[in-house]
């Protein structure tokens, strides 16, 4: 079958659409989390909202809805007790991945009969994406987009140097506050489209192959989009074509980008 | 007298529980320049961030007759990551953002004041490199931009001359005296040496604080205000004066 009929049906269009707004979004809040060190963090809340996968499943309401809220809430409770320097960020971070993905193996075990499409949310399953979620990723995209682009320069300082930022009067905790819900919001979102166990890849490799290149912040988050989206559009295509998981092909391809990124660096600029 | 600037009354500061400032009191007026000196782990960088509001004291107050973003801060080397994906201009032009402004592009004014503090600090031709790309002393220069760039009524420099070559060390006292004429200043510092000619007066910090009307201070004062520092003597011949060893 040739690439463009591929192109026609239905189920590879939304996975094409999918494929974008994930490379948008995450080409966005992956900067942010790279940028500031924050990728420990991120993989906190990505397992933590398993737990809000299980609870869904157990009382019957949609898993996403469940993992966004505790997404959202492991977020909140990271930033508020690493400020407040109550414990160890990292050991924060540790108990909340453990404790998530520990109450969500009770809760499906708890749930009667099979759960259906439980490997989709720890590995992804970008073809089987729905309308419903594709307009919420929409939405989101549209979110990112708008906060980085009115709220750039607040976001850029804060990240910098914080006690600066709090000098000048910036409102540092707003700006926290509203990106680690973004970031978790970023994740659950993803988790639909690249699962649990990958989701990092997707907010990491792109931006470390845009830093390969340049080291501005602006310039880093537009070739993640670039670049992310590329390697999603060449990971689904080749999953198809070889009829293996399209999560981990995108993954691989990701990775493979980049040590082509890296060669081409070394050949060309000689560094 | 005039109103100070700033207004320390016996203000205790503790970090992490454990008190690093003890009953310290000072005035800071306008167009004092103050040498802060003390030993390291003494509280000097404490009393700098309970002065900016980034430390509540536990005890005491600090009252300042002016709004915390009239005053330029350059930090101490260790506390920004150097490998931060940021421009130099984006750095100074960071020193003119206050408060939550949505803002998209830039406007003539503020490109105007980048380039005259990229001019000051001698970077204009470094304008667009990333931080993590330059040596200590440029790095200084930027942190320098940044602090001055809003024309601040206050300037506190937490150790400038850390990681900078000798070149920029004499350029930016030089500098610093020139911006005191209409700048009040700050200065922490581990040599009281080098800073002593272009000081007004001293402050000694070792958990208590000891001010010195005066730009020069001998051993033994350091002595009698519990500010164990070596002095360090700079002429033409380099030599140093280093305390004896005490034994028992």
């Amino acid at each position: 079958m040739d690439l463009l009929h591929l192109f026609t049906y239905g189920f590879f269009q939304h996975a094409v659409v999918a494929a974008l707004l994930m490379s948008v979004t995450c080409g966005i809040i992956g900067t942010y989390i790279v940028s500031r060190r924050m990728v420990f963090i991120s993989g906190g809340i990505t397992h933590a909202s398993f737990g809000g996968v299980g609870i869904g499943y157990y009382l019957g309401f949609p898993p996403l809805a469940g993992a966004a809220t505790v997404a959202v809430l492991a977020a909140l409770i990271t930033e508020n007790l690493t400020r407040r320097k109550v414990m160890r960020n990292d050991s924060i971070i540790a108990i909340l991945w453990s404790l998530g993905m520990a109450i969500g193996i009770i809760f499906v075990y708890l749930t009667p009969g099979y759960a259906p499409n439980l490997m989709s949310y720890l590995f992804g399953s970008i073809i089987t994406v729905t309308s419903t979620d594709l307009w919420l990723m929409l939405a989101l995209a549209l979110t990112v987009t708008t906060v980085f682009t009115l709220l750039y320069r607040p976001i850029l300082y804060v990240s910098f140097d914080e006690q600066f930022a709090r000098i000048r009067g910036i409102p540092v905790m707003f700006i926290n506050y509203l990106l680690i819900i973004l970031v978790a919001l970023t994740i659950v979102l993803s988790i639909r489209t690249a699962g649990i166990i990958l989701v990092l890849s997707v907010l990491t490799i792109p931006q470390n192959i845009s830093n390969l290149f340049t080291n501005r912040f602006s310039h880093i988050m537009i070739g993640s989009v670039v670049f992310g989206f590329f390697a999603s559009l060449l990971g689904l295509v080749l999953s198809y074509y070889l009829d293996i998981p399209s999560g981990a092909t995108i993954i691989f391809t990701l990775v493979v980008l980049y040590l082509v990124a890296r060669l081409i660096k070394v050949v060309i600029f000689g560094r | 007298m005039s109103t100070p600037l700033i207004e320390i009354k016996n203000m205790d500061v503790a970090y992490q529980k454990q008190l690093v400032l003890s009953n310290i009191s000072l005035s800071v007026f306008e167009h004092d320049f103050i040498g802060i000196i003390g030993p390291n782990g003494g509280g000097k960088t404490s009393l700098v961030k309970a002065i900016l509001g980034l430390l509540k004291p536990v005890g005491g107050s600090v009252k300042h007759s002016m709004n915390s973003w009239e005053i330029g801060y350059l930090p101490q080397g260790n506390q920004v990551d150097e490998n931060f994906p940021i421009t130099v201009k984006e750095v100074i032009a960071s020193g003119l953002e206050h408060g939550l402004k949505m803002r998209l592009g830039t406007t003539k004014s503020r490109q105007h004041k980048v380039e005259k503090a990229l001019e000051t600090v001698g970077l204009k031709a470094l304008h667009s490199r990333p931080i993590g790309e330059l040596s200590g002393g440029e790095f200084q220069r930027t942190m320098l931009a940044r602090a001055i760039i809003s024309s601040p009524r206050l300037l506190i420099l937490d150790e400038p001359d850390t990681h900078v070559d000798n070149q920029f060390e004499t350029e930016l006292y030089a500098l610093l005296k020139e911006l005191n004429k209409t700048i009040t200043i700050l200065l922490v510092s581990h040599d009281i040496g080098i800073i002593s000619p272009y000081i007004k007066t001293i402050a000694c910090v070792n958990r208590d604080l000891h001010y010195h009307a005066s730009n020069e201070i001998s051993e033994e004062q350091l002595k009698v205000y519990n500010c164990p520092i070596e002095i360090i003597a700079h002429g033409p011949v380099p030599h140093r004066v280093i305390k004896e060893h005490i034994h028992k």
